[in-house]
């Protein structure tokens, strides 16, 4: 089987991100692998492990991008590929879709395509459902376990964690998959994987390599513009502490709750 | 001849979303603001035509019915393929959704045969020169971006649930129903429903006008049963912090936070949870919060309306006993 996964490069959860003359920043806090891919890596690690065949893992981004390559690699992908270009600069959900779409295209025996289910900076989880649109294969988002796969058959069954609970679905195969945290625990890099990436060569493709329509990546292939991006407002006032036993504690925050309609 | 605005009404078992609701009447405002003709809602499933005057007693002008089997529950290969065939024929100004699962997604999907922008989980709308322009959160919530779609159209816009006002429902408001027809028949439709394992009478957290979470400092599974007392007392949900869901003492479906659900409901009451930014991410829009926790240290204090620095298996059942009076429960 050939499994996909693609990840994108974020700032730290952590990061104190700020804006400096209307652009984000978050200073020198570190670049990691979006903490919602880990959980799809580890899901196209275990499918390889189970199925036979290879993980790919793939980024759209700038050089910096094949660190978060060299995580996957190191947990445990075979390969990691960069998609890189200055044409690409710019790119919205739309133009996003696209370019990956024809990454996996390029690579022609793919199977499965795994995400995570959003990326922790732009939060917009657009990009998987345009992925699959743009190959014709059915969007298994929000998976929380692929129970069954038979990549003979070319079937899938998966449970997805919606509003109202699980949903078990069949599909076909090939599918991309959007995964999220239930799916499993993310194992840790091995001595031996650290090893293995530290020395993996990553190719860049380029938007010429993907046969990639000018205009439809970057910004000439992006419906967004993004006038301007601040701090949301500081939420007031500081906070009133509550003391007394747990009676007294109990009535008078009862009365404020009520008092400010919450209740 | 549909209006245009549009509306995606997202149905579940015959419920209409909240969100939904929330949509239409963000329509309604568009529609004054942009000098349109009305709203036209979507509504698609199986057996749903008594949801239609609902829909239109929330403020729908004109309701596009597509009743059929293939439609029974969301599925985005169906439910898309029958919304960009309507688009492509009438060429709406704007399609608004509820920002949940399946409306981020149907948005997304039909984005890319639309070539259009999709604008996902705004919590706020301007109408600037006859555009849309969207507030939302970015950096999980850390920033707001403003975004607006070039001249491309039609504007897809998802909206984050309770971030807009659900109208209220005039009975006597009339309107038209006007049926269409699937555009996919079932052998087209890759993905079937098998089945749903639904947690019945639980409030879902994204609706939720109160949420009741517990974190580390409920210490264990059955630490979570007073935070649930005080939960269904107050009619809420259950939330809960991520390390209280890695630590296995409740599911991963309750978790509140970066890697968990965003909500933005009237109450939050935080139980033994430290209030890591990564929590925060996830409740920092709620109207109030109150903050129970042993530590008077802990970063949700700065972040609560309301605290109390105490033992919360002391203060959360003499809470829960409080309000059981107060609401005559």
């Amino acid at each position: 089987m050939h499994i996909v996964v693609c990840v994108k490069q974020t700032p730290d959860s952590a990061a104190k991100i700020g804006v400096e003359n209307g652009h984000v920043t978050w200073r020198d806090a570190s670049l990691v692998v979006n903490p919602w891919d880990e959980y799809a890596i580890e899901e196209a690690i275990r499918l390889k492990e189970k199925h036979g065949g290879k993980a790919t893992a793939i980024s759209m981004g700038p050089e910096s991008a094949k660190e978060a390559l060299k995580t996957c690699i190191a947990m445990g992908c075979d390969e990691g590929i960069l998609i890189s270009d200055p044409a690409l600069k710019g790119s919205d959900a739309l133009a996003t879709s696209y370019t990956l779409a024809k990454a996996v295209e390029k690579m022609g025996d793919v199977e499965v395509v795994l995400f995570g289910r959003q990326a922790i900076d732009g939060d917009t989880s657009l990009v998987p459902v345009g992925v699959a649109r743009r190959l014709g294969w059915p969007p298994l988002t929000y998976t929380s376990k692929i129970a069954e796969l038979d990549p003979a058959a070319k079937t899938i069954k998966a449970e997805r964690l919606l509003e109202q609970g699980k949903q078990i679905v069949t599909s076909k195969l090939p599918a991309v998959v959007g995964t999220v945290k239930d799916i499993n625990e993310p194992r840790y890099p091995s001595f031996m994987g650290i090893r293995k990436a530290a020395k993996a060569a990553i190719p860049t493709w380029t938007a010429a390599d993907l046969g990639c329509d000018p205009a439809k990546i970057g910004a000439a292939g992006s419906a967004m513009r993004w006038p301007s991006v601040y701090p949301p407002p500081a939420r007031e006032g500081a906070v009133e502490l509550i003391a007394g036993a747990p009676e007294e504690i109990a009535a008078k925050l009862a009365d404020k709750l009520i008092a400010d309609k919450v209740i | 001849m549909p209006n245009k605005i549009w509306v995606f009404i997202e149905q579940f078992k015959g419920a209409i979303a909240q969100a939904s609701l929330e949509a239409v009447g963000a329509a309604r405002k568009l529609n004054s603001e942009m000098g349109g003709s009305g709203v036209t809602a979507l509504l698609f499933g199986q057996g749903v035509q008594s949801l239609a005057q609902d829909v239109i007693a929330h403020g729908a002008d004109e309701v596009l019915l597509a009743d059929d089997a293939t439609l029974n529950d969301f599925r985005a290969e169906a439910y898309g393929a029958l919304l960009v065939k309507l688009a492509q024929a009438h060429k709406p100004e704007v399609i608004l959704a509820g920002a949940t699962t399946r409306g981020r997604d149907l948005l997304g999907l039909v984005a890319v045969d639309l070539n259009s922008g999709s604008i996902a989980d705004a919590i706020r709308l301007k109408v600037v020169n006859g555009a849309i322009h969207a507030t939302r959160p970015v950096y999980a919530g850390k920033l707001l971006s403003d975004v607006t779609c070039d001249e491309r159209r039609p504007q897809l816009v998802s909206l984050r649930p309770r971030a807009f006002p659900k109208p209220e429902p005039d009975a006597s408001r009339t309107g038209v129903i006007t049926p269409v027809s699937a555009a996919l028949a079932e052998e087209a439709i890759p993905t079937k429903v098998v089945d749903y394992a639904v947690e019945q009478g639980q409030v879902s957290l994204a609706d939720a006008k109160i949420i009741v979470s517990g974190g580390r400092g409920v210490g264990g599974p059955e630490g979570f049963a007073p935070v649930r007392d005080l939960a269904q007392t107050l009619g809420g949900a259950l939330g809960a912090s991520r390390a209280a869901v890695d630590a296995g003492w409740i599911p991963y479906a309750h978790q509140v936070g970066q890697t968990g659900k965003t909500v933005s409901p009237d109450l939050y009451i935080a139980c033994g949870i430290s209030g890591a930014i990564q929590h925060q991410a996830g409740m920092r829009s709620a109207k109030v919060i109150v903050a129970i926790n042993k530590d008077a240290e802990a970063p949700i204090f700065k972040l609560a309306r309301y605290g109390v620095v105490g033992d919360l298996f002391k203060i959360v059942p003499a809470l829960t006993t409080e309000f059981k009076k107060r609401l005559g429960k």
